[in-house]
């Protein structure tokens, strides 16, 4: 049997077990994507971008289980802020959790209702941004989210809504499988904070497609649950118009197996784009971060900021390219990838890119790996803070300039706590 | 106040034995210093007493109030009175210094079972001792040294031995990398915390320090051990003739 014989096996085996297909303008969407899928198969280990992380679970027919977490009761992120509550449990959305989508300067609308307005403003544009992401590197997951996913949301932002929207996925079903796609479009001038959080699923595909038009600005930040033993697969892929901002921030503590990809291109003149990371794990757990960021006008600004905490053999993984086209003078791109090694069986693979076709810009990128500074160790110690506060401090500190990419200083301190308090737990 | 013992110590992973035999007492109230040529072991010496990793004691002891130092480890050694201002204060890359004062003071509270103090007492303390070491509002915002001058890390250190009030001060020359004004400055501050139940051990090379802080006692260090020890008047005997002279009266 060929390579190709057994990849396309493998693809006809996954996509059995999707959602049969739609019609209008998603049912386009999704055969278009389909296509796109079968010309690339689904990854392997031999795959450039898959060298560092084992495809093999999320290839899998089906979810592999994972057990529910028990939150004992803590408080989930975000709990204390205003803001307008979409829930989706096991990626099925739940009306009755939710409220009622209805807020000034934006249009909140399922993915599943849209698709029978043939002049919905998401048709035509739905899955274009995922597209455009497949060059020059293929997602074959993006792909294959694109050609089954029936749920989601499409926010369209016309204002500056006076609450975040925040998508709340809850995990139920210890075998759930759940495929999310969302696309947001935030029209010129207009401003949103997105805030998602939670596991969703034993398995979690989940699409976000953002087109931030000039000088619209585009918040993001999301906390990935905690349950142990959940797999996920997400891709944000966006286009930053001039003058526009984008930043994103995630959070992930536990689950055995995350890859986040970003796709992010500056399109405009003057576009800022930053995203950011901080992740920790203990023992069974492999966080991958893969980035890619297209420079393409004049003087935009592009940071990536990624940190990773791990200890009991926990792995972490970083590929981030900054791109930057001919013609895109005056960029100033920054990368940033640091992990903190909490014992001898932690491991850190990264993989920094940087490509440039313009001759005036300014591109810095680093990476390291090392264990908790001893020296700094010492002297908290001899002030009087007790070894494992000292620790916790200076994991804090380690993790701070990621979390310093969040603006919303409450949602800030938040996610703070939330890492604080993980480290408590995992002190050993 | 502090008791030293014929203290004998080495490196941790190397067969170099630094201290040989030291011994040395402080009375409470008391400001000592100790003087002594480079490689003498005056920096071992405060750091074998804050407990820092990489040295080995196979003989003698150290005891603060008649508590035996050596066998805690840094931070109960804190919490106990000791605090020693570093000679290279330590750069701690997001760690704010108002997150860290108020740690450190609280962590000490703790551990000797008192109440931890309120942020805003806190913040009223720090602002009282932070002005008279003109040290203003905009440093203590910024992470723990990160960006500091030499000076301003010198202040910060005796800002801190100001708010955690420690019973037995160890400086190891911090009158080094500092300006004139910078030296006025931080030998004022260390003057202001002297009190008949603090007492002081001054580690320098230069006896203009002690034109500033006045020590009861001068030591003279070499090879390990206190070779000499004297009045205030030794410091400037070493000041004008070099460490030579009282070496080769000690040998002979």
């Amino acid at each position: 049997m060929t390579m190709q014989q057994a990849k396309a096996d493998a693809l006809a085996a996954r996509l059995a077990t999707g959602q049969p297909g739609q019609g209008g303008w998603l049912g386009a969407a999704q055969a278009a994507a389909l296509a796109r899928l079968r010309g690339m198969g689904l990854p392997g280990k031999r795959d450039e971008y898959w060298r560092y992380t084992d495809p093999t679970s999320l290839n899998a027919p089906d979810a592999p289980s994972a057990a529910l977490f028990d939150s004992r009761g803590e408080a989930p992120p975000f709990s204390g802020l205003d803001r307008l509550r979409l829930v989706f449990v096991d990626g099925i959305f739940d009306q009755a959790q939710s409220d009622d989508p209805v807020l000034e300067g934006i249009e909140i609308e399922r993915l599943g209702s849209a698709a029978l307005n043939p002049s919905h403003w998401a048709a035509g544009l739905y899955g274009t941004l995922e597209t455009r992401g497949q060059t020059p590197v293929e997602r074959p997951f993006a792909a294959l989210n694109t050609a089954q996913a029936t749920e989601g949301v499409l926010i369209r932002v016309t204002g500056r809504p006076s609450k975040p929207v925040s998508l709340i996925y809850l995990h139920k079903s210890e075998r759930s499988d759940a495929i999310l796609h969302h696309f947001v479009k935030i029209e010129s001038g207009a401003e949103l904070t997105l805030l998602e959080n939670g596991p969703a699923a034993a398995r979690l595909s989940k699409v976000l497609e953002v087109e931030v038009a000039d000088t619209g600005r585009f918040h993001h930040i999301r906390t990935q649950g905690r349950d142990h033993e959940r797999r996920a697969v997400s891709h944000i892929f966006a286009r930053i118009g001039a003058g526009a901002l984008f930043k994103s921030f995630t959070l992930t503590a536990n689950g055995r197996l995350t890859r986040n990809e970003a796709v992010l291109e500056l399109a405009g003149a003057d576009a800022v784009a930053h995203i950011a990371g901080a992740s920790v794990g203990d023992g069974d757990f492999h966080h991958d971060d893969t980035v890619f960021v297209t420079h393409a006008a004049e003087r935009c600004e592009s940071r990536q900021v990624y940190k990773k905490v791990l200890k009991n053999g926990a792995v972490g993984v970083f590929q981030g390219k900054i791109l930057v086209k001919q013609g895109a003078q005056k960029t100033d791109g920054y990368q940033i990838s640091q992990s903190l090694l909490l014992d001898e069986d932690s491991q850190f693979l990264a993989k920094p890119e940087l490509e440039i076709y313009a001759d005036d810009v300014k591109c810095s990128h680093g990476s390291t790996s090392g264990a908790i500074d001893d020296t700094a160790l010492y002297y908290l110690r001899s002030r009087g803070v007790p070894l494992k506060q000292a620790q916790s401090l200076l994991v804090l500190a380690f993790l701070a300039e990621a979390i310093a990419e969040i603006e919303d200083e409450a949602i800030a301190e938040d996610i703070r706590a939330r890492l604080e308090a993980w480290l408590h737990r995992h002190e050993h | 106040m502090l008791e030293i013992k014929n203290l004998h110590v080495k490196l941790a992973e190397e067969d170099k034995v630094i201290l040989r035999g030291l011994d040395l007492k402080i009375g409470a109230g008391e400001v000592h210093a100790i003087m002594g040529p480079n490689g003498s072991g005056k920096s071992t010496l405060s750091y074998v007493l804050s407990g820092r990793d990489g040295y080995e004691v196979t003989e003698g002891s150290a005891t603060l109030l008649g508590e035996e130092l050596l066998e805690m480890e840094p931070e109960a050694r804190a919490a106990a009175g000791l605090f020693l201002a570093f000679q290279y204060p330590v750069e701690i890359p997001g760690v704010g210094n108002m997150t860290f004062l108020r740690t450190a003071l609280n962590a000490q509270r703790k551990a000797r079972g008192e109440e931890e103090v309120s942020a805003g007492d806190f913040l009223k303390l720090v602002r009282e001792k932070a002005k008279t070491l003109k040290i203003d509002a905009e440093m203590l915002k910024r992470p723990v040294n990160v960006g500091f001058s030499g000076g301003e890390k010198k202040r910060n250190e005796i800002l801190q031995m100001a708010i955690l009030e420690p019973k037995m001060c160890i400086l190891d020359e911090t009158d080094s990398g500092l300006d004139v004004d910078a030296m006025k400055l931080v030998s004022d501050g260390v003057n202001a915390l002297r009190d008949a139940g603090r007492s002081f051990l001054v580690i320098t090379h230069y006896q203009r320090l002690l034109d500033h802080i006045k020590p009861d006692v001068v030591h003279i260090m070499a090879a390990g051990r206190i070779v000499k020890t004297g009045g205030p008047d030794l410091a400037l005997e070493v000041e004008n003739n070099g460490y030579a002279d009282i070496l080769a009266e000690v040998q002979a």
